[in-house]
């Protein structure tokens, strides 16, 4: 079977052919079926391969298959392969699990849109773009796979074009990734240049042989980094993912929180032998996903759009990812990201069944009390939060804690610190959307109030499997404190991960670091209840107390303006300056010149041509005077 | 044994009355009989010169110079027959529907 790995993204790929071709004769029940078993026959073959992996043990820890010589031009040869590897089991088992449980919840929750079909096609494809992507076996098919999702990206968050906002947020989304793609193009032509090859296999041999001079590494990872600061929404390319919330929700669980924002990280994880070849470059990661982590946290606290604030909740977790990878500790990086994929689809799908429950209700001042209407969206959703908040025995305290302490061990004690801060912001801003959702006083219209109802079992069932996978998820990754051989997940990575010089703390140490993560956790969520359910004022007091901080953080530090004066409003003048001078002028000048010149010669020789008889036999006689004269003389 | 040059000053004087006659007249009737002339002038000097040479080449021409003017008088008519029962007049100054 595991001769087949490389059949994994396909399924998804037929699917959403077939839909292209034949999607409109489908009924809606059909196409719910094809979409969903495209991707859980990928989830099932991927579940094969990893079984039999583990089954063959350490010597067969990488599958490798070459489709066809791709590209081959002189010295310079691509092929179109694929591979199977314990970083990429990882991967591909979280989207297509993550994947084929968002499915089947998007029957439930776009069961009434009338591009039913449309929507499928596009997710479909998604998967494959996004399988093809941590499939590849080199960096130009990954790169491949990471446009073709930046472009299901853009199909999806502007699936309602009508919306002008919608379209917009698409737009703004492919461009921010255009500039971060660019980047990493060019450290991919760097590799190709000084390594000769892009396949992974050949890159760890030329950095391990020491091809590449510290110099060079420092330059090709920031160049890569750009790439993933853009598709996984890192300073400063992080504006479009808030944007990217006009999209359904549940594409924002897949694509915006759980799997191709994370392909940034995977691709950083990927090539951590270069990595950890370049200090500078690993700081730069570290110290930049540190401030991430802070910046979007404190623009969360602030919001009120459901949505939103998870959007900048991504962010910052993406932050933390980043971290983990800058500070050398990648499979803590991997670990999170798999954590996360589960508690962040969940707060997002729990999110839109919120919004499905109230006929499309997002801001949380309009909400409140919901827990008595909405229990099978309450009680997901109170996991999910709890997982992300850091309460120990939930799946994101071990993946986070697994960061931090890293961070801690590696010296980098003003990244922990970032980290610890964000951590507490992390559980106030959760505990703030949970209080003001579903505890305290209901504020909803009236007419939304009539309408009010739990979804159905089709979106609920999708909530309880991702709570009780972001419940347990956390613990094949346990920290070294209850011993050092129940990291099955550091292990089981080890292959891919090189984890090189660890430095190592001692048990006291570590067992504190655990207490303070636990102890900013608790002080999030006491914070936000008092805030929230207790003393309600205090809120509106401080806004009035600090009215300066409350609006730069309620306008999120005015980045997109200071963007728009500073690039898009230039960019958009001189584009004018150039099309009325240039375009205008000269090219519409030259095209419109050569059809004047037509008409008027036109109009010059038609003189020519008056009709009568007589001067047509004049012009023939004259012209046969003047051949006969230039026969005889 | 008349001369040959006789033959070709009368073919001249045929051939310059048919081409003033085309440019004075103001009727296609009397220009394309004036152009019959013009055709026919030119008929007498083929055979005035084939005469000369003792060749046959000339005489065949004008066999040929005659039936082409024979079929394009009967299409000539034909088209002046059609231009006077659409416009009622045959006169070449009314007739200008080629101007550019």
């Amino acid at each position: 079977m595991t001769d087949f790995f490389w059949l994994i993204p396909f399924f998804p790929l037929v699917s959403t052919i077939i839909f292209v071709i034949f999607g409109r004769r489908f009924p809606k029940k059909y196409v719910s079926f094809q979409a969903c078993f495209a991707v859980l026959a990928s989830f099932v073959l991927a579940a094969i391969s990893f079984l039999s992996m583990l089954n063959a043990g350490p010597s067969h820890s990488l599958l490798e298959k070459n489709l066809f010589s791709w590209i081959n031009a002189g010295s310079f040869k691509v092929n179109l392969s694929f591979q199977f590897d314990s970083l990429t089991a990882v991967m591909v088992l979280v989207v297509s699990l993550v994947g084929f449980l968002i499915h089947i919840y998007s029957v439930g929750y776009m069961s009434k849109d009338k591009s039913y079909t449309r929507y499928f096609a596009y997710l479909n494809l998604f998967v494959f773009f996004m399988l093809v992507l941590v499939m590849a076996s080199n960096l130009v098919l990954m790169f491949v796979g990471w446009e073709g999702v930046g472009l299901c990206s853009y199909l999806l968050i502007g699936f309602w074009f009508e919306k002008h906002s919608a379209a917009n947020a698409g737009k703004k989304a492919f461009i921010v990734n255009r500039i971060g793609d660019a980047g990493f193009l060019i450290g991919i032509l760097f590799i190709v240049v000084h390594i000769g090859s892009t396949e992974f296999s050949a890159i760890n041999k030329a950095v391990l042989g020491g091809v590449l001079t510290p110099a060079l590494a420092t330059l090709i990872g920031i160049l890569l980094f750009i790439g993933a600061t853009g598709k996984s929404a890192q300073l400063p390319l992080y504006i479009w993912l808030p944007d990217a919330m006009e999209g359904p929700t549940p594409v924002s669980a897949l694509i915006h929180a759980a799997t191709m924002v994370t392909a940034g990280v995977y691709m950083v994880a990927r090539m951590n032998l270069l990595y950890s070849m370049s200090l500078t470059a690993s700081n730069i990661i570290a110290i930049v996903g540190g401030l991430t982590a802070i910046f979007a946290a404190t623009m969360a606290l602030t919001q009120n759009d459901i949505k939103k604030i998870l959007a900048y909740s991504t962010i910052s977790q993406l932050g933390y990812m980043f971290i983990g990878c800058g500070v050398g500790a990648y499979a803590a990086g991997i670990f999170h990201l798999y954590t996360h994929a589960f508690f962040k689809s969940l707060l997002f799908l729990a999110a839109g069944s919120v919004m499905h429950a109230l006929s499309g209700e997002l801001n949380v001042q309009k909400m409140g009390g919901l827990r008595k209407y909405l229990p099978r969206t309450y009680y997901p959703f109170l996991i999910g939060a709890i997982a992300i908040a850091g309460i120990p025995f939930f799946s994101g305290f071990f993946s986070k804690d697994a960061i931090l302490t890293h961070a801690f061990a590696q010296g980098q004690y003003a990244v922990w610190a970032m980290g610890i801060l964000g951590a507490v912001m992390t559980a106030f801003y959760m505990f703030r959307l949970i209080f003001l959702t579903f505890h305290g006083k209901e504020r909803l219209e009236p007419d939304v109030k009539k309408h009010i109802h739990e979804s159905p079992p089709v979106m609920t069932i999708p909530l309880a499997i991702l709570a009780f996978f972001s419940i347990i998820a956390g613990y094949i990754g346990l920290p070294a404190v209850v011993g050092k051989n129940y990291n099955w997940f550091g292990n089981f990575l080890d292959p891919v991960i090189h984890s090189g010089h660890e430095a190592h703390i001692s048990m006291g140490t570590e067992w504190f670091l655990i207490l303070i993560s636990v102890a900013v956790a608790v002080a999030g969520i006491f914070i936000a209840y008092i805030f929230y359910i207790r003393k309600t004022q205090i809120p509106s007091t401080l806004i009035k107390k600090f009215p300066f901080i409350y609006k730069l953080l309620y306008n999120k530090y005015y980045v997109d303006e200071a963007y728009n004066a500073v690039f898009v409003n230039p960019m958009i003048r001189g584009s004018e300056i150039i099309y009325d001078n240039f375009d205008l002028k000269i090219i519409d000048g030259a095209v419109n010149g050569s059809a004047k010149i037509a008409v008027w010669s036109g109009r010059l020789l038609s003189r020519f041509q008056t009709g009568f008889l007589k001067d047509y036999a004049l012009i023939f006689l004259l012209g046969a005077i003047l051949v006969i004269g230039f026969l005889l003389f | 044994m008349i001369p040959i040059s006789y033959f070709i000053v009368l073919s001249f004087i045929l051939f310059f009355l048919g081409i003033v006659a085309f440019f004075v007249k103001k009727d296609l009737l009397t220009q394309f009989m004036a152009v019959e002339i013009m055709l026919n002038a030119a008929n007498l000097a083929f055979i005035a010169f084939a005469k000369s040479a003792n060749a046959l080449d000339g005489q065949v021409i004008v066999f040929f110079v005659i039936t082409v003017a024979g079929a394009e008088a009967a299409i000539g008519l034909a088209i002046i027959l059609l231009i006077f029962r659409h416009r009622k007049t045959i006169k070449t100054e009314d007739i200008n529907l080629m101007k550019g």
